[in-house]
């Protein structure tokens, strides 16, 4: 994956599958510190112990169309490759979480990338569910929360293209807003 | 804290001041997105970007859009498939935006099926 919003993506995507209902992503760019973290949480069905022990073999999967699941195994190369790690908690009935760091100015650290693409793709994609963001650049964030935008725009659908088009547009301008805020970096 | 405030989205609102209710009418068209790691690595998360935007020019009410996983055919991804009412599901194969937007206009908006681009019938 060229960019980490895709691994978000992508990893999202599975606590869907994982009958999740509500999905909290955060991703913490602490660059003073030189630390990236992203976590994604699910309220998924979790995952039993023994799944657990084999998480990061690409050959171990849920799925049923073929026999190969790459998503974490993607995400935990990724992190590994910048002295970071890839962790997942996950309690059977309550939800998986999936939390990667990477060291922020590692060589080898893919640009995060097109965040607002990631998420109105997530939102126009699985209409019944919500999704609650958080970003911190150096302390400051930003957040959003599908749930709020819903209940303020009742005649309003979030499956509506246009909205989307604006959504993603105003997230950008937030994400930029705040990476420019502070010391010009 | 920097948040998507209630002035944003009442700007979104006005911008996008029209009938929206209809939207949650019956779709006669179902476009589905297939987004597992193999798609979103290939490129579909782009394909859904130019998708959203062709349908928000367009403005038909009865167009759905879904994200689904991987179909198993991860060599030929991006897939998009196409099912309308009156005929039967198409898949197409390695699609860019460029061919998003072609599919958009000629298949699902004329019905023209693509068949250069398309994989299978469903």
């Amino acid at each position: 994956m060229r960019e980490l919003s895709l691994h978000i993506l992508d990893i999202v995507e599975n606590g869907i599958t994982a009958g999740g209902d509500c999905i909290r992503i955060e991703v913490d760019e602490a660059r003073k510190k030189d630390q990236l973290k992203i976590v994604i949480r699910d309220n998924g069905h979790g995952m039993p112990v023994e799944k657990m022990k084999n998480i990061n073999d690409p050959f171990i999967t849920s799925r049923t169309t073929r026999r190969v699941g790459l998503g974490l195994s993607l995400l935990a190369a990724a992190a590994e490759r910048c002295d970071g790690t890839l962790r997942v908690d996950s309690q059977p009935g309550k939800g998986t979480e999936v939390s990667a760091t990477f060291r922020y100015n590692h060589i080898d650290r893919a640009p995060i990338g097109d965040i607002a693409a990631t998420l109105t793709t997530l939102i126009i994609g699985n209409p019944g569910i919500d999704f609650v963001y958080s970003h911190w650049i150096d302390g400051k964030d930003f957040s959003l929360d599908t749930r709020e935008i819903r209940s303020e725009m009742a005649d309003l659908s979030l499956s509506d293209p246009v909205v989307i088009y604006h959504l993603t547009e105003s997230i950008r301008s937030a994400l930029k807003a705040l990476a420019s805020s502070e010391g010009g970096a | 804290m920097a948040k998507l405030t209630i002035d944003d989205l009442k700007k979104i609102k006005e911008k996008t001041a029209k009938e929206t209710s209809l939207r949650d009418g019956p779709a006669s068209i179902k476009i589905t997105v297939h987004m597992g790691t193999c798609g979103i690595a290939a490129g579909a998360r782009a394909v859904m970007s130019a998708l959203m935007e062709e349908m928000a020019a367009a403005d038909r009410q009865d167009i759905r859009v879904v994200a689904s996983g991987c179909m198993g055919m991860c060599s030929s991804e991006p897939n998009v498939t196409i099912e309308s009412e009156d005929s039967e599901p198409i898949v197409y194969q390695l699609m860019d935006s460029n061919r998003m937007r072609q599919v958009f206009k000629r298949h699902v908006l004329l019905g023209e099926v693509q068949t250069d681009f398309a994989l299978a019938k469903m």
